[in-house]
Formats: C-alpha cells, structure tokens, sequence
C-alpha cells in the first residue's frame, strides 16, 4: 500500500528566490515562487513569466494573447498545467473517502471514468472544484486548484487519517507529475501521431495510461479548461521537457500561457475558484446543481446537504448566470443593476470576447432576473450600459462525446 | 493620439496604473524617468512642437494653446492588444492628472490620466473601428 507522499519535500526541490520583480497573488507568505518542471523550456520559448497562486507561470509567450486564443480555437495549444494538485487516493475504502468531502456519485463511475465534483463545508459553501476519476488500476486520481493546494491536502489527509483511525483501508500520495493540456480541435490528431491506443475510444472525461511519444506511464485524461476537445497529460516530471517538445514539433501546436487560458475558459462558461465560486456560494447559486449526485441529494450525505439540497426546490437564491455586452468590457466587480437602476448584484468574471468580439461576463443575479434574455445594466467606470442575460457556455463547446 | 485638449500647461507626474485581472498580471519594467522629471523629445521643425513624456508613460504635444495626448511605445506593447478605447465627450473639461478615460486589453484595462489641464476639443474618432491603431501607430494615428 502506497503512503502519502511528504508535500514539503517534494516541493523543497523546486523552490526557488525570485529574483527582482514583485510577486502579488502567492497563496503562502513566503517570497519564493514553485516552478514547474517546464520552467526553463518556458523561457526558452520566449515565455513572459507571472506569479500566479505561488507559482511562477507563463502568461503568454511571443504570440499576442489574442492569437493565442484564436489559434487553440483553430488548431491546438499545449499549456503547462503543472500547477495544480495532483493526488491519488488508495485502498478499499477511497470511494467512502471521496464521497465524505464531495457532492457527488463517486461509486458509479465505471473504470476509468471521471467526473467534475465539489468539496463543500457543513455550512453548503463551496471548498475548491476537482476533477475525480476512478482508475481501473485500482486509485482514484484527483486534480484540484493550485490556489487551494494546502486547503484541500490538509482536507484529504485529516480525512484519511480520521478514518484510518477507525479501521478503514485507504492512503493519499501526492503525486510529482507534470500536467499538460493539449487543447482544441487537432489536438486528438496531433496525439494519436505519439500514442498506440485508439483515441477514437477515448471519449470526453474518460482516462486511460498509455506511453505517449516514447514517454511511458504517462495518465492521458479527455478533459480541459477551455470548452475545445483535448487531453491533460500526467507525465513523470523527469520526462516533462521531452514530451512538451515531442508535441510542440508538430506544426499544429504552439505554446500558450495564463492569459488565453483565461479568456478561453470563460468564453467556455467554466468557473475559476476564487472568482465564480468560492466558500461563500453553495452549488445551487453556483448554477452547479448538476455535479450533487442522484443518490447524494436522497441520502443527504455530503458535507453541507442539508442547507444545498433543499435550496433545489427554492427560488429564493441567487444563481450565477452569464451576461454579454458592448461597450467597454465589463470584469470581476462590476455592479449589476436591474433596468430600474437598483443594485442587484455583481460580476465575477469578464473579459472581451476575442471569438465574438462582444463582451462576455458571469456574475450573480437574484432568481428573478436569471432567465437568459433578461436586459440588465452593467456599471463600468461609473458609467451604465446595457447587458443581456446569456446562456453559457457563450461560445460553443467541442467536448469529444460519443453518441 | 488619443484626444487634443486647450491650454497646454507643463506635464503632470503620476502612473499609467494597469488593474490586472485576478488571474494574471503584468509588471512594467521600471524605466529611466525619476520622480518629478519630465523628458522633452524634438520631433519636428517648429520649436514649439515638442512632445514631453510623463511618468506615466503618457506624452503631450502642444501647439497654439492645443496639446495632444498619446500614450508611450513602451506602454502599448505592456498594455498588449488594445481592444477598446474609453476616452471623454467633447466639450468635458478636465483638470491635471484627473482621470479621463481607459484602454483596455483583453486581461487588463489601463486608466489614463490627464497631463493637462483643459477642455476638450476632439477626441480620435478611428479608435472607436480601430483600437488597434494606439499598437500600430502611438504616435501619429494611435
């Protein structure tokens, strides 16, 4: 059985001192930045380096951001996502686990599948968002935000330790991998170059380990942050390098940082913790309803269930909701205001939509003002525009389902 | 440039501030100014026509009592692709170093401040089709 990996000494190796430029945004008081295994290929490529929940990141690279969204959109990019907290959960009892700490039905994932899934507090607010996936090799494999990196380890590891201590069979190991996300429509096809496995067989939130462009061991998960088809790569952090270049040899692909991350999710209609959701909206609000399991909200089992599930019936909330508009772009704070001039809420996310060249925003709403359609009035450097309820996502998605 | 203004007076001092986005942010190299100092560029024959840069990376040309403002080369290429120009109605009236206006990228906007006190008398009509230009052409069409 597999023991949880000591987090301080993995990360000790990869610590390093900044050296001029300030650092906002670290999610720890040290003045030190992670770097990812990719760092130095980062600034060989030209890469603007940012800090960025501790680490230090790519924000864009020599293409425009612009460009960069445009071309994910149009053929494929390769972002470094190494960042966020990768964690295999072992033993008899890890669905038990899991399904203590998150909303949803962890048990009927069939080998090999995965699901978005929350964890949430007693009080029904929203702890960080993760992706779960059963391994057939008998662990489920986790990715959860960089941001809330010792939140949710010390969340899981408690967990364990607390049901350790009552008998049950289960283990947490951080993992060292690299991530990478290769995203938008050829990148299946840039992929099935390096890979043996059909890909036509591998379709959206599924899983599968397989050795890609000579690099075995590598977990290729049908999943990402920007509403396009794609994978993310876990890759043994030794090999990282190797495989970034193999994929980036491919004329198809090039390089893409924070910045056309952003503006893709967004236009994608995918909340980013910390902005969208956070510990202070439930799943309801969240306009997530649909990671609670079936099961989950019967049995009311889940952390915060009982002030979440009965918020399904009620219209009493409010609900986050997607909103467009012209003029000048609206972003995160903005307030929302009803056509009367009433402040009704606020933006928590927005930029200019560089696929629709219109404006593109989420915020929360009261209930009554939530239908798509409904005109509302956005504030911006004092100055109202006009705003129109929209459905998300805003630009259509491309996942790889099959029918 | 972005707007002509009455009544040039000497160029004010301050920050082009740049609010980032949550999710990133960029951080202007420091440049060569120091506090206080203004830098006086010649670009052209008439000796009046003298285009002085701002701390804030603004610049300021003025002739017969009008001053133009643009912003500096090493502005526009930290700000990025510009996408949209927020800039004041003809006729507003605007004091040193009062804000009047913002360009904005796609992840961040930038406020702009003015090195003059004034009214304004024409304000570039192109940027509202073509943002792009204060990138292309900072100094002439921009």
């Amino acid at each position: 059985m597999q023991r949880a990996g000591s987090v301080v000494s993995r990360l000790g190796s990869r610590l390093q001192a900044l050296p001029s430029a300030p650092c906002r945004s670290l999610s720890c008081a040290q003045d030190v930045l992670h770097r990812t295994p990719l760092y130095d290929f980062h600034l060989a490529h030209g890469g603007k380096m940012v800090a960025f929940a501790g680490w230090s990141l790519p924000v864009q690279y020599r293409d425009t951001h612009v460009n960069s969204h445009l071309h994910t959109r149009q053929h494929c990019s390769l972002f470094d996502v190494s960042h966020m907290l990768q964690t295999k959960i072992f033993g008899c009892d890890r669905v038990k686990l899991m399904e203590s700490l998150v909303v949803g039905d962890i048990a009927e994932l069939k080998p090999n599948q995965g699901t978005l899934s929350l964890f949430t507090n007693e009080a029904g607010g929203i702890l960080d968002d993760l992706i779960v996936t059963s391994a057939s090799e008998g662990h489920l494999y986790v990715v959860s935000n960089a941001g809330c990196r010792e939140k949710d380890l010390t969340l899981m590891q408690d967990k364990v330790r607390e049901l350790q201590n009552k008998g049950s069979d289960v283990a947490l190991e951080v993992m060292d991998n690299a991530l990478l996300a290769l995203q938008g429509p050829t990148a299946a096809q840039v992929l099935q170059a390096g890979v043996a496995d059909d890909l036509r067989k591998l379709p959206f939130m599924t899983s599968a380990v397989m050795e890609v462009f000579g690099v075995s061991g590598c977990r290729v998960t049908r999943c990402g942050y920007t509403g396009e088809d794609g994978v993310e790569i876990s890759v043994p952090a030794a090999e990282a390098i190797r495989l970034a270049a193999a994929l980036l040899k491919n004329p198809e692909v090039k390089l893409a940082g924070l910045a056309a991350r952003d503006s893709l999710r967004l236009e994608a209609g995918l909340c980013l913790y910390g902005n969208d959701i956070d510990e202070h909206t439930t799943p309801v609000e969240g306009s997530l309803s649909w990671t609670l399991g079936k099961r989950r909200r019967a049995a009311m089992d889940f952390p915060g269930a009982s002030v979440i599930v009965p918020q399904l019936k009620s219209k009493a909330q409010r609900r986050r909701v997607g909103l467009t508009c012209d003029g000048a772009p609206v972003r995160a704070q903005s307030p929302i205001l009803s056509p009367e001039g009433t402040v009704i809420g606020a933006v928590t996310s927005g930029c200019p939509s560089p696929c629709l060249k219109k404006n593109v925003a989420m915020g929360y709403v009261p209930y009554e003002y939530s239908r798509p359609g409904t005109p509302l009035l956005v504030e911006v450097r004092r100055k109202q525009q006009p705003a129109v309820v929209s459905k998300m996502p805003f630009v259509p998605t491309n996942y790889y389902i099959l029918k | 440039m972005a707007l002509r203004a009455v009544r040039s007076v000497r160029a004010a001092v301050g920050s082009l501030c740049a609010i980032s986005a949550p999710s990133a942010g960029c951080s202007p190299r420091p440049w060569g100014l120091r506090a206080g100092a203004v830098r006086a560029l010649r670009t052209g024959p008439a000796l009046l026509s003298v285009r002085k840069f701002t701390e804030k990376h603004e610049w300021v040309k003025t002739e017969n009592s009008v001053g133009t403002v643009g912003i500096s080369n090493f502005a526009q290429e930290a700000l990025g692709d510009v996408v949209y120009c927020s800039l004041p109605e003809v006729g507003t009236k605007l004091n040193k170093q009062e804000e009047f206006g913002a360009l904005e990228s796609v992840k961040a906007a930038s406020e702009l401040y003015s090195p003059l006190s004034g009214k304004v008398t024409e304000i570039n009509k192109a940027l509202a089709e073509n943002p792009g230009l204060v990138n292309k052409s900072c100094y002439e069409d921009g």
